[in-house]
């Protein structure tokens, strides 16, 4: 008999007041009876809808009957048979817009914590190591190069590793993870378990070279010399946008790029840490996406008494998954929305003071069907900060596109790719970021799938 | 891991190494820079690359040794590794076409300045060779220097080597005396660029400058190299690392430069105390 409760079993947190002053997990995540309990909610239907919503096809009621049964482990090897990240996906899926999105209790009440259970599992798997080696596929005699160790490079390395191919990833940082372990923060994807998954796929064969630069250490075109038959380019957002409003060149003024690097990756939170980083007391942030909230939140755990998300929609128009604002919230972050940053102000030794915000209105619906900000005429602020973190998004890395001839980008200078990844270069596949323009970790990763059965169909043809 | 293979101390606080680096050595060229950490706790910092031997697979990095990490890296010995070594980023200089060229070196920028100085010299063109020093004792290169230029000009802030006078002032004598430089190239301190840029201004002469800004990637992912070049945003470590020294927003860029002086000093103070403890 299915638990008929219309609401989602709550997962454990830790309490916002004192997570805000640590970098420890946010969600603590449920125990084996929670998740137990909270299985039986699916109805295990018959037409999954469920498992058309999910990017990289997991399937859904498979692994959930697992976990009602009790048999973890074998709940994690089903989420395994089609995505290679599960405790991150668990974690950092928006999945209130995708399975469940689609889940039939969701049309009377709460749909099935699908995310809370992947997570369960996964973490259950890791917890509870078999003791077995990594089965290392048989190798099919090619190879394969991926350009960049995120979240859509390392699901392509994975399929690819598991069709037999000898897969061999290049990173320009100096630890594989991209976005994994440089964006996202250790509150919210802790990076042990990122590192694990990495691990899982160094076990499978997947080599890892770091510090390589494709475009600058080596081009595609060398690669495809050194004799890699097909290559798979997910090298990420690149460089972050600014709002070119006057002051921006003040000291204290900080893309989320370079903040949450400088936080996470190079662990400015820790105390031992040869990283420097200004600590402000005041903060803004600029932008309403999930990078804006992580960068606020950190903002916030550096030690800033105010925090300031500064948008200029109003709240329901909020990129930001609805968690992660409301995790926001809890934590004491500030939003000033419908309002628009004009000018950033600054002290006489160049050092950031204040923003100066337009207030906004909403208008007429524009071409997205969002209703339009309009300022109010003679209505602006003064928001007294000392610091602005600017999270308004990204534009494409030229290192690959200046230096791949027959590599057509387009007027954004994003990577053209169709559906399956190739590019308008033979052999050359890509998706991700690099493709999209900033998107969602399960977007990239599953461009990566779709790219790893492109490149396998391309080789195995040109035989 | 990437293996020191020769360390020589050319001053009191400047050191060349010469790293085992095969790929990097392979597409390296003049004016591009490499980005290293010491250890796996380590900061990222950008290096400009001063030598490469594509045969011996070395790159040759000259550090001065003012903050916590170029400490470590001065204490560091031959046979010793670093733990990350990445590159060769940036674009690298055009020194391709020119007939007549000043090179204009402050400091431990010399060690960049000399070999773009050769390559200007093996390509044909007829360098003079600018290099300014605090005092006689921070000399580097000399030797290095003179065979790579036309004419040698070494000035020193004190005059200790008879030669009082900052760069500019002996820029300036040239330009007056009516040398017609195709380009003028200024590598060391940005306050340095940018004094040569203003004297270079009124005589119209293309001058570039290798802009050596804060980063953290240098791979075109942080943006905190970020400079305004002509009224543009442009990113040192993609865009760069040369500009036209007549459109960088040099006051910009210091006080960019400076925006962690007092958490260096900090992390400096930090490390002293450790070697005193070592001492001890």
């Amino acid at each position: 008999m299915a638990n008929m409760s219309p609401v989602k079993n709550p997962i454990p947190e830790q309490d916002p007041n004192v997570r805000n002053k640590n970098f420890l997990e946010v969600s603590l995540g449920y125990d084996e009876a929670t998740a137990v309990n909270e299985a039986e909610r699916c109805l295990n239907c018959k037409h999954r809808p469920c498992v058309g919503g999910c990017p990289v096809n997991v399937q859904i009621p498979d692994f959930i009957s697992l976990i009602k049964e009790g048999k973890f482990l074998e709940a994690n090897a089903k989420i395994k048979e089609t995505s290679s990240l599960p405790a991150v996906c668990g974690r950092v899926c928006p999945q209130e817009s995708q399975c469940e999105s689609k889940c039939v209790r969701g049309i009377k009440g709460e749909p099935v914590a699908i995310g809370r259970l992947e997570r369960f599992a996964a973490d259950y798997a890791m917890a509870h190591p078999t003791g077995d080696p990594v089965e290392v596929p048989e190798s099919n005699g090619h190879k394969v190069a991926v350009v960049g160790a995120g979240p859509a490079g390392l699901t392509c390395a994975g399929d690819l590793a598991a069709k037999g191919y000898d897969v061999t990833v290049f990173e320009v940082l100096h630890t594989a993870g991209g976005v994994l372990m440089y964006g996202i923060p250790e509150f919210r994807l802790p990076k042990a378990i990122v590192q694990k998954e990495i691990d899982t796929l160094k076990a499978k064969g997947v080599k890892f070279v770091l510090n390589f630069v494709v475009g600058r250490t080596e081009t595609i075109d060398d690669l495809f010399a050194e004799g890699y038959e097909a290559i798979f380019v997910g090298s990420g957002a690149g460089l972050p946008n600014f709002m070119r409003v006057p002051g921006e060149g003040y000291n204290g003024v900080y893309s989320a790029n370079e903040y949450l690097t400088r936080v996470n990756l190079m662990k400015a939170y820790k105390e031992d840490s040869d990283t420097p980083i200004y600590h402000a007391k005041k903060v803004a942030v600029f932008g309403g996406g999930n990078v804006a909230m992580d960068a606020a939140r950190c903002a916030k755990r550096m030690g800033a008494e105010d925090v300031y998300i500064v948008y200029r929609r109003s709240e329901a128009e909020l990129p930001a998954r609805a968690e992660e604002v409301h995790h926001a919230k809890e934590e004491g972050i500030i939003f000033k929305l419908l309002a628009a940053p004009i000018e950033v102000l600054g002290d006489e030794d160049f050092h950031v003071k204040g923003v100066r915000i337009q207030n906004m209105e909403l208008g007429e619906p524009d071409e997205s069907g969002r209703r339009r900000p309009v300022p109010i005429e003679g209505s602006t602020d003064v928001l007294d900060v000392d610091a602005v973190i600017v999270a308004i998004g990204t534009s494409p890395n030229p290192l690959i596109r200046t230096t791949t001839p027959g590599l057509d980008t387009n007027r954004k200078g994003c990577i053209v790719a169709d559906e399956d990844g190739a590019t308008s270069k033979p052999g050359v596949f890509a998706g991700g970021d690099t493709v999209t323009g900033a998107a969602t970790v399960i977007l990239a990763m599953g461009a990566g799938k779709k790219a790893a059965a492109a490149m396998d169909e391309y080789i195995q043809n040109k035989k | 891991m990437y293996q020191i293979l020769k360390k020589r101390r050319l001053s009191s606080n400047v050191v060349l190494l010469v790293i085992d680096a095969p790929y990097v050595a392979k597409k390296a060229e003049p004016g591009q820079f490499i980005i290293l950490r010491v250890d796996a706790e380590g900061e990222r910092i950008p290096l400009t690359i001063s030598e490469y031997d594509r045969e011996k697979g070395t790159i040759t990095i000259v550090v001065q040794e003012v903050g916590a990490t170029t400490i470590k890296l001065g204490q560091m010995e031959e046979g010793d590794c670093l733990h990350d070594f990445v590159g060769p980023l940036g674009i690298a200089s055009e020194l391709e076409g020119y007939k007549r060229a000043a090179v204009v070196g402050g400091g431990l920028g010399c060690a960049i300045a000399y070999p773009q100085a050769k390559k200007l010299h093996e390509l044909g063109c007829k360098v003079d060779l600018i290099a300014g020093f605090k005092n006689t004792d921070a000399i580097i290169l000399e030797d290095e220097m003179r065979a790579a230029s036309t004419n040698l000009y070494v000035m020193t802030d004190d005059g200790s080597n008879g030669n009082k006078g900052f760069v500019t002032t002996k820029l300036q004598e040239l330009l007056e005396a009516g040398e017609k430089y195709d380009v003028v190239i200024a590598i060391g301190p940005m306050i340095m660029m940018k004094f040569v840029s203003e004297t270079t201004r009124p005589f119209g002469v293309k001058t570039i400058v290798s802009m050596n800004t804060i980063m953290v990637d240098g791979t075109g992912m942080c943006g905190g190299c970020r400079l305004t070049v002509g009224g543009e945003t442009k990113f040192a470590c993609v865009d760069g690392p040369d500009f036209d020294g007549h459109q960088v927003d040099f006051d910009e860029a210091m006080r960019r430069a400076a925006i962690y002086k007092p958490q260096e000093q900090a992390a400096r103070d930090h490390q002293c105390n450790l070697m005193k403890m070592e001492v001890k």
